[in-house]
């Protein structure tokens, strides 16, 4: 199962290595999210710093619309989802293999956004390892949740607009979770972060296992 | 080889195909023509493992397909309409990686783009820019890669050129020879007639016509 996840997370890595479209669009996407929101925010400044946590994980949430997107498009295209079938791949496989490049795509975004809440919104880091565990939780469990919906939209014919009305509403504990870790991690609200730290891998476990569960029978139904 | 009784698929709600009934012995070429819609390529997916039979009882390469879907597909070579091509990678990226998900070793893959014509200076260009024909060799190749006991093909002289249809023409007489069995559905009568050892009509998702046939240089028996 391992060596086929890999497969599938090193194909789908390669394709968006080739494809340039998190370089070239994702990030300058994620950056523009955080530059407006700063602009937006700007003229009260102590608001912006209260804020910083939320609209970081609103904008790694925007950021995980499009990659989901693209990670479903590149099976469904020309019918590569059925030939992953055919190949005989398990499909846990496949979930683990595209919920890994989703998460490691996402990262990717995280690294270069973290610096720029730091710069654009004056935050600064209190607990790193906080921070840094939390972004890993909560990665997990939007790229699972993406997954698993992107399987399920897969067959429908405007996907493009389900996909964020499905996704959004069950990432909103992520978003409250990874907000408020965040916040005590950045030092601007005073709340118990590991505390909600758990909350959050609670649900990134569940969308794990459930993934792991019900992504086979959506393959099936192409 | 293929064993099929009474089976209906649905595509959504319609019934794509509506108690159908054949059998298919190994080495057979099977023509399958008919009208658009008439259920040609749904038979296909259905011997494929990849569409649910609804009632009736179908056995492909003796796994029956009602209780084990998956069991079937390792063995079985498609070419459907898509051609299953990721666009960013290249030509020997795409066929290493479904060598690999196929668990076939890679050194099978050079070989079979060389056997369907797909030249070595088009081997690391990335799929998005090849034209349609060469796209399709290069499906053909991950078919040939995949070196099935059944070869379902659907259209599969589509969007190629007069050397890439001889080709074709090769492969499933080869394939053939080697003992797999071929089922090809296809509106180009004038190439696959001489081709096939039988010929099914399909029309309103059931078997309309079932005719044995001679290939001249195969010396299967006239059993019409």
């Amino acid at each position: 199962m391992l060596r086929d996840a890999w497969l599938v997370a090193a194909k789908d890595l390669r394709i968006e290595w080739r494809s340039r479209v998190t370089v070239s669009q994702i990030v300058p996407f994620a950056a523009l999210v955080l530059v407006l929101f700063g602009f937006a925010l700007d003229a009260n400044r102590p608001a912006l710093e209260t804020a910083t946590s939320g609209l970081f994980w609103v904008t790694v949430m925007f950021v995980a619309i499009m990659a989901v997107q693209r990670s479903t498009a590149v099976e469904v295209t020309d019918g590569a989802r059925r030939a992953l079938l055919l190949a005989g791949i398990e499909p846990v496989a496949v979930f683990v293999g595209k919920t890994a490049a989703i998460a490691a795509q996402l990262l990717v975004v995280q690294v270069l956004l973290v610096p720029g809440v730091i710069v654009l919104y004056g935050a600064s880091v209190d607990q790193w390892a906080l921070l840094l565990v939390t972004c890993l939780v909560a990665t997990v469990g939007i790229a699972a949740s993406g997954s698993l919906l992107g399987a399920l939209v897969a067959g429908v014919r405007a996907r493009e607009t389900v996909l964020p009305i499905l996704l959004l509403p069950i990432l909103a504990p992520v978003l409250i979770g990874a907000t408020r870790a965040f916040d005590d991690a950045l030092g601007s609200v005073a709340v118990d972060g590991w505390a909600w730290l758990g909350l959050l891998a609670g649900f990134s476990a569940i969308n794990l296992v459930l993934g792991a569960l019900a992504y086979g029978v959506l393959l099936e139904e192409i | 080889m293929v064993r099929l009784r009474g089976v209906v698929a649905l595509l959504g709600r319609f019934p794509a195909l509506a108690g159908v009934d054949l059998d298919i012995d190994a080495r057979e070429i099977v023509l399958v023509q008919g009208p658009n819609g008439a259920g040609k390529s749904t038979l296909l997916r259905v011997c494929a493992g990849l569409l649910r039979v609804e009632s009736g009882t179908a056995e492909v390469l003796g796994h029956d397909l009602s209780v084990d879907r998956a069991a079937v597909r390792r063995s079985v070579g498609l070419l459907g309409h898509d051609t299953a091509l990721y666009d960013d990678l290249t030509v020997l990226e795409n066929l290493q990686f479904w060598a690999a998900a196929s668990r076939v070793a890679p050194e099978s893959v050079l070989p079979a783009l060389d056997r369907l014509g797909v030249s070595s200076r088009l081997h690391d260009v990335s799929v998005a820019r090849l034209s349609a024909g060469q796209r399709r060799r290069v499906a053909l190749a991950g078919v040939v890669v995949r070196r099935p006991t059944l070869w379902l093909l659907d259209e599969p002289h589509a969007g190629l050129d007069q050397s890439g249809r001889d080709l074709v023409d090769q492969l499933v007489v080869d394939a053939a020879d080697a003992g797999a069995t071929v089922v090809m559905a296809s509106h180009e009568l004038d190439r696959t007639v001489d081709l096939a050892t039988r010929h099914i009509t399909v029309a309103g998702g059931t078997i309309t016509a079932d005719h044995q046939m001679t290939r001249p240089d195969s010396g299967c028996d006239n059993a019409s």
